[in-house]
């Protein structure tokens, strides 16, 4: 009999399913129609060698601090400062080379221990006072732009010595840049196939081969195509490796340390993960750390990239860095977020800026185009959840 | 008029990789309290919320014909307006709001210009009398208990003049004076000309209250009959498809050393209220402690404060495997061997989005990483054994728990809490909302850990669990330890006498 059987079967039937998950695929359609947009409207130039390139270049500051934005959002919070802290920790670096002439390597650090200290004051807020993130934070923003506005006394602070600018106006090598694309699938191939083996021999379910080493086939052609793309211009830019470098460590993080656990364990329900034992008030105050020293670095390669430190450097790139996070589709009640997610995110929101740019459209639509964007990204991430 | 109320024919439903419904037909006459059985996962709530719009028509097939008119629902709203109104086992209030606010939060009483609050409170406290709830209808209602909160959930729903009243699970977090007030209540109701539909998992109430029986398995009917051909032992039968002995499986185990003891024990939270006034207990290796009381007696608050749950100052002295600790948090409390599944699962058990495998290790992350980062091909053999040992009914450990069936989340939970191998493992209502034969896996399952030697702590409304599992209860009542039995001298009536003994 047929129920009999049912009844008789593993209850668990583990199997594992090719997961679709819709987000990631609207994200990269989405990505992929908006390139096609522009390279039609632009007669194909959005997609030329050196625009790309500048893409990649325009894109890096956001992306860093998106990435620290992800983390914060899964908490469950909300950082609104990160654009004042990385205009006051480039602007703190740009003072002390330009007006006291330190070198370029204690000036970084200094903006980052800046960064990563003002990070902590901030969490100790969030995590010890019980002040709502949104509030301290919007309290560290007015701080932020106003330390700055005083010490640079208002104003422009250039130029920075060519070691500084070199951090986000050079570009590797092209045999450099082929073998770091080589590395990368290499050690995406052998972290698969690693993965494999295990589940293999603790009995789990496994993909078919042709998906998992099809994906990476994937990657990699297009890893190489992008290296290639950019080696017709002058090679991969450091700002772009810096991201990809950063975003690989981060996912690490989030997906194979406790702290990343913990961060969306609080996010998703903040009760239940502290009934299940988890310090709340340490892994917050870490991700606040976490995201400070971030906006450290994003302040130091704002500031090579213009070579100069302004007052409003740095001005409501908060926002840029929330949407880039949200259309990537990590969710403002907590709990739910990609860090691959809020870079393509943050590469959807450049080629907005880019693509209309190169169209000679006035800024103002940029504007209007991104808000719209950002509501259309969120309403498909619901809808799609609706249908479920 | 056809002589139903409604009729589902046919009806399927599919999640990505489930078949939750296989062309269930489903026919309720007018007038009557339909009961709807089945296991954890057999598709009850499923087919509840494709009657009352949730899944909207479209996503499922089939029809549904209601007064002999075939309706397509698009939205929950459609449904209310042809009468349907359900009861969701997940309460669906704003704790924030009060008593009042949550009963009329959808009614036009709170969608006036200005609403007029005096009427508000005076028909608030109309429905909190008909549910037999003496209570201020000012309250937040976040500061009721859970079971109290169920109460307001059907004031809520009966506001809304529905002829068919859909309950799911109403009673899982009711104590049984409250059951009573319920089933008195929906007696009422069915001479009223109301008809019902009433998932439950105790058949006791079941057999006392329905006048049909409709049993769910594997997501298929199996059978529809009057309630005089049925026993409580048939309908577990047709349930889970074979027969079930023994409703308590308690065995006789050996009693070890002491590992908990608790004296003069209070417990202040720090708005100042006291949770705990007065309790002293011991607990030994191997022993089941059944604790009984009515809700607000302090059950849960004595062992949520053990456990470091809350914030506020503890006085006594808590003795654990013969240290006197001063536990201050759920982290040392699990380092001390503790272990304390709550009796809300969705507020402070599970994160609901999160993939099930992950929820299973979240208190003992630690067990499956090496070197310092989390193996999780490691996590996923750990969760699927831990799971299968539940019999957890779930196509993929790494969907998340958000999408089981309620008894399945609350397995979930469990298989949390065991993986952390608790020396005491205190599991507050572990049976709430599971099925009779999942219950029966559970009590084999303490039973098992006790005879390995960990003491265990049952709270539980459903006095017959208690008699029938503990070796020793513990009544509490206002707070206060009341009574100690043991399982040779424990009654009902016992039980009863201690657990309202300052109410008198
Ligand atoms: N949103 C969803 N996505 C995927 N699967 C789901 C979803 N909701 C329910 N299911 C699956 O459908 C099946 C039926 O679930 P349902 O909640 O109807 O069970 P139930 O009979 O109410 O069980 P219980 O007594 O435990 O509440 C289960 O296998 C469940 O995992
Ligand atoms: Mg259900």
């Amino acid at each position: 009999m047929k129920v009999k059987q049912a009844l008789e079967q593993k209850p668990l039937n583990n199997k594992r399913k090719l997961n679709l998950n819709v987000q990631s695929y609207t994200l990269i359609i989405a990505l992929i129609a908006i390139a096609l947009i522009f390279s039609f409207l632009t007669n194909g130039e959005f997609l030329s060698p050196r625009n790309l390139s500048n893409l990649f270049n325009q894109m890096a500051v956001i992306s860093v601090l998106s990435i620290g934005m992800t983390l914060i959002i899964v908490a469950g919070h909300i950082d609104l400062s990160v654009g004042s802290l990385a205009g006051l920790t480039g602007g703190i670096a740009a003072i002390l080379q330009v007006w006291h002439g330190w070198g370029t390597i204690p000036v970084i650090l200094i903006a980052l221990l800046t960064g990563a200290l003002l990070g902590l004051w901030q969490g100790w807020w969030v995590a010890y006072r019980m002040v709502p993130a949104f509030i301290v934070t919007l309290g560290g923003q007015l701080i932020f732009r106003g330390i700055l506005i005083g010490i640079s006394q208002g104003r422009t602070i250039a130029p920075l010595e060519p070691s500084f600018r070199f951090i986000a106006n050079s570009y590797l090598p092209f045999s450099l840049g082929y073998l770091l694309a080589c590395l990368g699938i290499l050690i995406m191939f052998v972290v698969t196939w690693r993965s494999r083996v295990r589940r293999n021999s603790l009995n789990l379910q496994l993909h078919s081969p042709f998906v998992d080493y099809g994906k990476i086939a994937l990657y990699a052609v297009f890893t190489l195509f992008i290296t290639f793309m950019l080696n017709l211009y002058y090679g991969v830019p450091l700002p772009m490796l810096i991201v990809v470098l950063l975003g690989t460590f981060f996912i690490f993080i989030a997906n194979q340390t406790a702290f990343g656990r913990y961060i969306y364990a609080i996010g998703g329900n903040k009760e239940a993960a502290a009934l299940s034992g988890i310090n709340m008030k340490r892994n917050t105050l870490s991700v606040f750390v976490v995201m400070g020293t971030l906006a450290g670095l994003a302040g130091v390669m704002l500031t090579s990239r213009l070579n100069a430190a302004t007052v409003s450097a740095g001005d409501m790139y908060e926002l840029d860095a929330i949407a880039a996070c949200v259309i990537g589709g990590a969710s403002l009640t907590g709990g739910k977020g990609k860090i691959v997610g809020a870079i393509i995110g943050a590469l959807i929101m450049a080629s907005i800026d880019n693509g209309m740019s190169m169209m000679n459209l006035q800024t103002f639509w940029q504007y209007i185009v991104k808000g719209l964007i950002l509501i259309v990204a969120v309403w498909i991430d619901i809808a799609n959840k609706h249908k479920a | 008029m056809s002589e139903f109320a409604l009729q589902m024919k046919e009806i399927t439903k599919e999640f990505p990789g489930v078949k939750a419904l296989d062309r269930v037909s489903f026919s309720v006459k007018k007038g009557e309290i339909h009961a709807l059985c089945g296991e954890n996962g057999a598709g009850k709530s499923t087919l509840m919320k494709i009657l009352s719009g949730v899944y909207p028509s479209g996503s499922f097939t089939g029809e549904i014909i209601i007064n002999g008119q075939v309706v397509d629902f698009k939205d929950i709203k459609a449904s209310q307006e042809a009468g349907v109104a359900i009861i969701y086992q997940e309460l669906a209030l704003v704790p924030e709001m009060t008593v009042a606010e949550n009963i009329f939060l959808s009614s036009d009483l709170m969608r006036k210009p200005v609403i007029d609050w005096a009427i508000l409170y005076a028909k608030a406290k109309y429905w909190l009398d008909q549910i037999g709830l003496a209570i201020d209808p000012q309250m937040r209602l976040g500061d009721l208990t859970v079971g109290k909160q169920q109460l307001i959930e059907i004031a809520k729903a009966l506001t809304k003049k529905a002829d068919l009243l859909i309950l799911d699970e109403p009673t899982a977090a009711l104590t049984e004076s409250d059951v009573e007030v319920l089933i008195r209540l929906l007696k009422e109701l069915k001479h009223k000309g109301v008809t019902c539909i009433y998932i439950s998992h105790k058949l006791g109430e079941v057999m006392e209250l329905a006048d049909t029986v409709t049993v769910l398995r594997d997501g298929q009917t199996v059978s529809t009959d009057p309630i005089n051909q049925l026993t409580e032992r048939k309908i577990v039968t047709k349930m889970v498809g074979r027969e079930l002995t023994d409703f308590f499986p308690y065995q006789k185990h050996a009693i070890g050393a002491e590992v908990m003891r608790v004296e003069h024990y209070h417990f202040r939270h720090i708005s100042g209220e006291m949770l705990v006034k007065q309790a002293s207990f011991t607990l030994n290796k191997g022993e089941i402690l059944g604790v009984a009381g009515l809700m607000g007696s302090g059950r849960t608050e004595l062992f949520t404060s053990l456990f470091g749950g809350y914030p506020g100052m503890a006085s006594g002295r808590v003795i654990i495997d013969g240290c006197e600790l001063k536990i201050k948090g759920p982290a040392e409390a699990i380092a001390a061997g503790l272990a304390y599944l709550s009796e809300d699962r969705k507020k402070y058990g599970l994160i609901l989005n999160m993939e099930i495998s992950k929820n299973a290790t979240l208190a003992a992350l630690n067990k499956v990483m090496s070197g310092g980062l989390i193996d999780r091909a490691l996590e996923l053999q750990k969760a699927e054994t831990l799971t299968n040992k539940m019999k957890l009914k779930a196509h993929n450990l790494e969907a998340h728990v958000g999408q089981l069936s309620g008894g399945n989340q609350q397995k979930v939970v469990l298989s949390k809490w065991l993986f952390t191998e608790p020396k005491i493992l205190i599991l507050d209502e572990p049976t709430r909302g599971i099925d009779v034969g999942a219950k029966y896996e559970i009590y084999k399952i303490i039973n098992e850990l006790a005879s390995q030697g960990v003491a265990i702590v049952i709270i539980s409304s459903e006095l017959p669990e208690v008699l029938g599992m503990s070796d020793r209860i513990l009544v509490m009542s206002e707070r206060e330890v009341t009574g100690h039995l043991l399982r040779s001298e424990a009654s009902q009536e016992k039980i009863m006498q201690y657990a309202t003994a300052r109410r008198r």
